[in-house]
């Protein structure tokens, strides 16, 4: 055989072989578009600006909103991050700057197996540490369910992202004489701060969207909020209330609910991404 | 007494694997001491006892004594980020913090040790040391930018910067030159020689050419071993040890 004809078999080779990943790609991003834009066509008839500033209304009454809902995630989300961020980032730190031990090795398999944890065992986590004592569905209880998913993602990426800071950046920060905490707080923690606040974004974005936990603590409401010990409304469970009714008004309303729910995942995903690039 | 740093009988081990036995020497002040030999001869190891950078690596031993001012600096009061603001250190590889700007990169070490300075004292301190690293003039407009987009040389006398921003009164410079290409390597000799006035420099390297031109005494190691250490011209015309003179004429290593 020629060389020219290898030449030619290898060229060929090389573009199915890429034509079979980029076809792969293509798949696997196909679903996304679907649902997308199977939402949009099937809740735009709900889709106004009153379903952002409204409550909800009863079956057979036109208009009315999930304001509650949007408020009601953002606070339980919001009660999470602000309970998550802290533990998990420190978490994370020792876990990348201390952590050699049998100890760190447990904390890594612990955090590591919360992480494949079915959420709905965090809903009755939550039901079991705050509604059975409180007797009452609550915020906190929706809360400390979904921080029991974003701390474990929150953890490991801290860790990994403070593994990508040289070692030679610490040994800079030592060699003129800064104490080593101060070295990891001001030096490597701000080496690697944009990947770890990436990380949290879609931790974030991934809590927003969260039913099941919330199902046994938050319960859902159907008003505005009046406490953190009382149940309180989130955007998915008023998805979930909709789809699962039998009216047929009720189920465009879980449509246009879907939209708005994957549109704060969105833009807290591309929040995200644009903190990742910035990073270069 | 005109030595900086006093090394008596330093041994070093990493596990059972024992890299530097019993070495002994005198750094002077306001003097160049290279370190040469070749890779593997426990240069490196030897450099990072004098500041005790091996205290975080997991399995390093050490015997003997490290006298800085007269003290021990392996005695249990000394404490070891003390002893770093005194005993500076320069690396192989430039790295300057990464997100960092030109000016943070020499304010930092003042910053985080706290060293009670107002923001234009801090401002004085880091124009002299960006002027005593012979940088100043190249970066002076954009003192904003991030230090990782420098060259690699200006990098380099950017790390220097940073060590002398904190005042130290030894510099180690590991291989500072390396990674460098011929005409930044140039500068940074200028400059070491330059420094040398006001600090006792330590610097290793295993290139030869460099150590002749840079040094006022000359250490040779070998497999853990100091065999020689006198002033440079003695070591590169009249060596005293047979294995100096095979290393200098490069029948080995």
């Amino acid at each position: 055989m020629s060389v020219e004809s290898i030449a030619l078999r290898r060229k060929a080779a090389d573009r199915a072989a890429k034509a079979a990943f980029a076809a792969a790609a293509a798949l696997v991003v196909l679903p996304l578009f679907l649902i997308f834009f199977d939402l949009l066509w099937k809740g735009a008839k709900e889709l106004r600006l009153s379903l952002l500033t409204d409550l909800p209304r009863p079956v057979g009454e036109p208009g009315g909103g999930i304001a509650n809902g949007i408020l009601g995630t953002l606070t339980v989300a919001g009660l999470a991050m602000a309970g998550g961020i802290p533990m998990a980032v420190m978490t994370g730190i020792y876990l990348a700057e201390y952590g050699k031990g049998a100890f760190a090795s447990a904390v890594r398999f612990a955090v590591d197996t919360l992480t494949g944890v079915p959420s709905i065992i965090m809903g009755i986590f939550g039901y079991v540490l705050w509604v059975l004592p409180m007797k009452r569905f609550s915020a906190w209880a929706g809360a400390s369910a979904l921080a029991m998913i974003f701390i474990p993602v929150v953890v490991r990426t801290t860790e990994e992202m403070l593994l990508t800071v040289p070692t030679t950046v610490r040994e800079a920060a030592l060699a003129l004489g800064i104490a080593r905490w101060k070295t990891t707080l001001f030096i490597t923690m701000r080496t690697a701060l944009p990947g770890v606040m990436t990380g949290i974004l879609l931790a974030m974005a991934r809590i927003v969207g969260e039913t099941a936990p919330l199902l046994f603590t938050a319960l859902g409401n159907q008003f505005w909020q009046s406490g953190l010990d009382q149940p309180i409304a989130a955007v998915p469970l008023q998805v979930f209330a909709y789809a699962i009714s039998p009216y047929e008004d009720w189920h465009d309303k879980a449509w246009a609910g879907a939209i708005v729910l994957i549109l704060m995942v969105l833009v807290l995903s591309v929040c995200g991404r644009l903190l990742a690039r910035a990073r270069k | 007494m005109d030595n900086a740093i006093e090394v008596r009988a330093l041994s070093a081990w990493f596990g059972d694997h024992q890299v530097l036995r019993d070495i002994t020497m005198d750094i002077g002040r306001n003097a160049v001491t290279s370190v040469m030999g070749p890779s593997g001869c426990g240069k490196s190891t030897f450099i990072r006892c004098l500041n005790r950078m091996h205290d975080l690596t997991p399995g390093f031993r050490h015997a003997g004594e490290v006298l800085f001012d007269g003290r021990n600096i392996y005695a249990e009061k000394v404490d070891p980020v003390l002893l770093r603001r005194k005993v500076g250190m320069v690396f192989q590889q430039p790295n300057p913090f990464p997100r960092m700007s030109v000016y943070e990169n020499v304010a930092v070490g003042l910053k985080l040790n706290g060293l009670g300075k107002s923001r234009a004292g801090i401002a004085e301190v880091v124009e002299r040391s960006l002027r005593s690293a012979a940088l100043w003039d190249e970066v002076k407009d954009h003192l904003e930018r991030p230090g990782s987009r420098l060259s690699g040389g200006q990098q380099q006398r950017l790390c220097i910067a940073r060590a002398l921003a904190v005042e130290p009164e030894v510099l180690l410079m590991d291989e500072p030159c390396s990674a460098l290409d011929p005409v930044s390597t140039a500068k940074i000799e200028d400059l070491i020689e330059d420094l040398s006035a006001r600090y006792a420099i330590v610097v290793v390297t295993h290139n030869m050419q460099q150590a002749a031109r840079i040094s006022d005494h000359v250490a040779f190691f070998l497999l853990g071993d100091l065999i020689e250490m006198d002033k440079s011209a003695k070591i590169f015309t009249n060596p005293s040890d047979k294995r100096t003179e095979e290393y200098i004429t490069g029948r080995f290593g």
